[in-house]
């Protein structure tokens, strides 16, 4: 098993986010992430799906997920020639005793404290799905009382945009 | 499959001032649907008012909304056009879940349109509400959800764009009540712009002289040929390329009439219950040009033992299909039509330069096959009716200009087998999905479609039960179908395999209907006639009797034999090499490989 993440434009139809996600339930893999938003261009989203499988069916699903009418583009990006954020936000104990180190810790990880109460603080961290998770281990710790982290969003690196001259016949590729 | 985007047809683009279901009716029409299959409701009601005005769609009346989807379905498969059926919300939907997954299953070009509840109720669990978009997603090629009338016109010129080009399947539109009621201008569209949905018909010419060079550097070549071929038009092209070539064919059952069985160079259907020169050539190939077929689990057996000396030459039009079981050498994307057009081309070129193909000892190994092992069945020893002599004789009597549409099971498979099948759109069946129910309603459909032709639904006692009702819908509008029912008074597939794999322990197969029901009587309930036969001397008459029918539909009930099987078979999860030509009789595949 592999980790792949796909970057999939979409007409912004009703309905589209349930037949791209049904898809992948029926072809029987787990979505790890997904990530949708709109993008630069007016009626077409992005969704960014971040799925652990074979070569295989990932190519099976792709083919699928190509088949959907409301589906325009797929591109699968690759970790190193894109740039892949996740946001995280984690309230985590904190006493007159642990904050300072806790602060230590969250500038070293160029995250941020957008909340404080008396006895917790809340930190927003973005970045890679590693350094999240490296994050999470030094502060756990700490005792962490919630944690909400979004689905990956990513886009290749360079100058040429995944939406250039989107939608072609041509362009419809895997 | 066309691939034209100019949907408009003798309509002017001027806008005209109706209501959406007037607009729905306006779009039919544009769309040159003649028929259409359904069964109104209240949320679909106001579409039929404006529907009872139109002198371009027929509307017939069916009694079950099964009925209408699989009446569309075979509209289709045997005219090659749209079926068009119609529902209303909720359990009218629902009903036709069945025949949009089968169509799904066996690209069957089909639009169905359901009412809704109206838009302001969506969502709120409202009387007859169903998520007939959301249920249907997995099973159509696409769907809508309509809610503003103005998108009525759009939505069906789309709907059937996607049902007929690239791979055919269903497309649901579903349309809200208020939608259908309000006022609306009805401007039909001069083009389709579906920006996501571009199929490539016209294969990759690179692909092409590959695969023209491994044909004819191949010793052991078979053309495995599936639906595509037929959805695409392609079978007088097949045959110009099997004859050029000179290579042995197979039929799915998909494909069944997509090359003359007469042929000589015609092996026969492979897969389960394929013959064992068909299921022999494919597993002792060292090449498979697979057009139009989708390496079916019931075509390949365990897929780890099939054909596994074969190089694969796999041309379809879904690019999803090709490597989705087997890997293929030579991928090729494109319409079966355009394909087989340039592959002919392409081999034309080779042999010009000298390159031909030498398939003689492979014929040789292939006609010990077929000699050896031919169709055939053995006659019940208590004198009772066998069933596949009376389907052969059906099918030699009616012959090859009828249509032959069938249920799901044993006799199914006897059609597949002991019918001579000529030419395309005479065979529908039912093969991805299995559907017991289709014949009877698919046969009305391809009447409606083929009103000239003799057309026969092949049925078991089982399925017939399921959908005769439509027999109703055929004596009163004048639709003359005929029915073989193959009564063995079980559920006869299911029997065969208890008797095979349950030690003969047969649980809920026995139908009883060698008593219950009568159905010479049912047959004339329904105002149809009604004939018996239960001997091989009177098979003859009882067929010829029917055929002299026609101002009715007319049911033979056939009363026979229950032990009969299906051979050959390859047992489900065994390899194609394991293929039993009778019980316990394994072929003898020779040494000569």
């Amino acid at each position: 098993m592999s980790r792949h993440t796909l970057s999939v434009l979409v007409e912004d139809q009703p309905g589209v986010l349930a037949r791209v996600s049904s898809l992948f339930s029926r072809r029987g893999f787990n979505i790890e992430s997904l990530a949708v938003g709109p993008t630069e261009l007016p009626d077409v989203s992005r969704m960014t799906i971040v799925v652990n499988v074979e070569d295989l069916p990932l190519e099976q699903v792709t083919k699928q997920l190509n088949k959907l009418v409301n589906v325009l583009k797929i591109v699968e990006l690759d970790a190193q020639a894109s740039v892949q954020r996740e946001i995280l936000l984690v309230k985590v104990n904190a006493d007159l005793e642990s904050r300072s180190h806790i602060l230590e810790t969250v500038q070293l990880f160029r995250a941020k404290v957008v909340d404080v109460a008396q006895d917790a603080v809340t930190i927003e961290a973005t970045g890679a799905h590693d350094k999240l998770e490296a994050l999470l281990k030094v502060l756990e710790p700490f005792g962490i009382r919630e944690l909400v982290q979004s689905g990956m969003v990513a886009m290749g690196r360079g100058s040429r945009s995944i939406s250039d001259r989107s939608g072609r016949p041509s362009e419809k590729t895997t | 499959m066309s691939t034209s985007h100019s949907a408009s047809r003798d309509v002017s683009p001027e806008p005209v001032h109706m209501t959406g279901a007037q607009a729905l009716i306006a779009s039919l029409e544009a769309a040159d649907v003649d028929v259409v299959f359904g069964i109104p409701g209240g949320a679909i009601l106001p579409a039929y008012d404006p529907l009872m005005d139109s002198s371009k769609v027929r509307h017939i009346l069916v009694r079950h909304e099964q009925g209408a989807g699989h009446a569309a379905e075979g509209y289709a498969s045997a005219t090659g056009r749209v079926g068009v059926c119609m529902a209303t919300s909720g359990p009218g939907a629902t009903n036709l879940v069945t025949p949009i997954a089968d169509a799904y299953m066996d690209s069957v070009p089909m639009v169905a349109i359901t009412g809704q509840v109206p838009s302001a109720s969506i969502g709120t669990d409202a009387f007859q509400e169903a998520d007939i978009r959301g249920i249907t997603m997995p099973i159509t090629k696409h769907s809508f959800l309509i809610t503003d009338p103005a998108q009525i016109p759009k939505a069906i010129a789309e709907a059937f764009h996607l049902a007929s080009t690239g791979r055919p399947g269903p497309v649901l539109v579903d349309i809200a009540k208020d939608a259908l009621q309000a006022q609306t201008t009805f401007i039909w569209p001069e083009s389709i712009d579906l920006p996501g949905y571009n199929p490539r018909t016209r294969p990759h010419s690179k692909q092409i002289r590959e695969a023209a060079k491994l044909i004819l550097s191949s010793r052991q070549p078979v053309l495995y040929v599936g639906g595509g071929v037929i959805r695409a038009n392609a079978s007088a092209s097949l045959r110009v390329l099997a004859e050029l070539t000179g290579i042995p064919v197979v039929t799915t059952l998909m494909a069944r009439g997509a090359f003359p069985d007469s042929h000589t160079q015609h092996l026969g259907m492979p897969g389960m219950h394929g013959t064992v020169a068909a299921v022999g050539a494919l597993q002792k190939a060292d090449l498979l040009i697979t057009l139009g077929a989708r390496f079916d689990d019931r075509v390949t057996g365990k897929l780890s033992s099939f054909a596994p000396n074969a190089a694969i030459i796999h041309a379809d039009i879904d690019p999803a299909e090709i490597g989705k079981n087997r890997e293929a050498d030579i991928p090729i994307v494109g319409d079966a039509a355009e394909v087989i057009t340039e592959l002919i081309a392409a081999i034309n070129a080779e042999i010009e330069l000298g390159n031909i193909g030498d398939y003689a000892g492979w014929w040789l190994q292939l006609n010990r096959l077929r000699e050896t092992y031919p169709l055939g069945y053995d006659l019940p020893t208590d004198g009772t009716l066998s069933p596949q002599y009376v389907i052969e004789r059906l099918g030699i009597i009616s012959g090859p200009e009828s249509i032959y549409a069938a249920g799901v099971g044993q006799h199914q498979m006897w059609a597949a087998q002991f019918i001579g099948y000529e030419y395309p759109g005479t065979w529908l069946n039912s093969g991805g999905a299995g559907t017991m129910g289709y014949s009877v309603p698919a046969a009305m459909g391809a009447k409606v479609g083929c009103p000239d032709k003799t057309v026969w639904a092949i049925d078991g006692d089982g399925c017939f039960q399921m959908t005769n009702q439509e027999l109703a819908t055929c004596t009163i509008n004048d639709i003359p179908i005929k029915v073989a029912l193959i009564n063995n008074s079980s559920l006869g597939m299911v029997r065969q395999w208890q008797t095979l794999f349950y030690n003969e322990r047969y649980s809920n197969t026995d139908l009883e209907s060698h008593r219950f029901p009568d159905f010479v009587k049912l047959a004339e309930a329904y105002g149809a006639y009604g004939l018996q036969c239960d001997n091989h001397e009177s098979v003859d008459a009882t067929i010829e009797k029917a055929l002299s029918l026609n101002d009715a539909p007319v049911v033979i009930d056939f009363v026979v034999h229950r032990d009969a099987m299906v051979w050959p078979m390859v047992a489900a999860g065994t390899g194609n090499d394991e293929i039993l030509y009778a019980r316990s009789l394994a072929p003898d595949w020779g040494s000569d490989d």
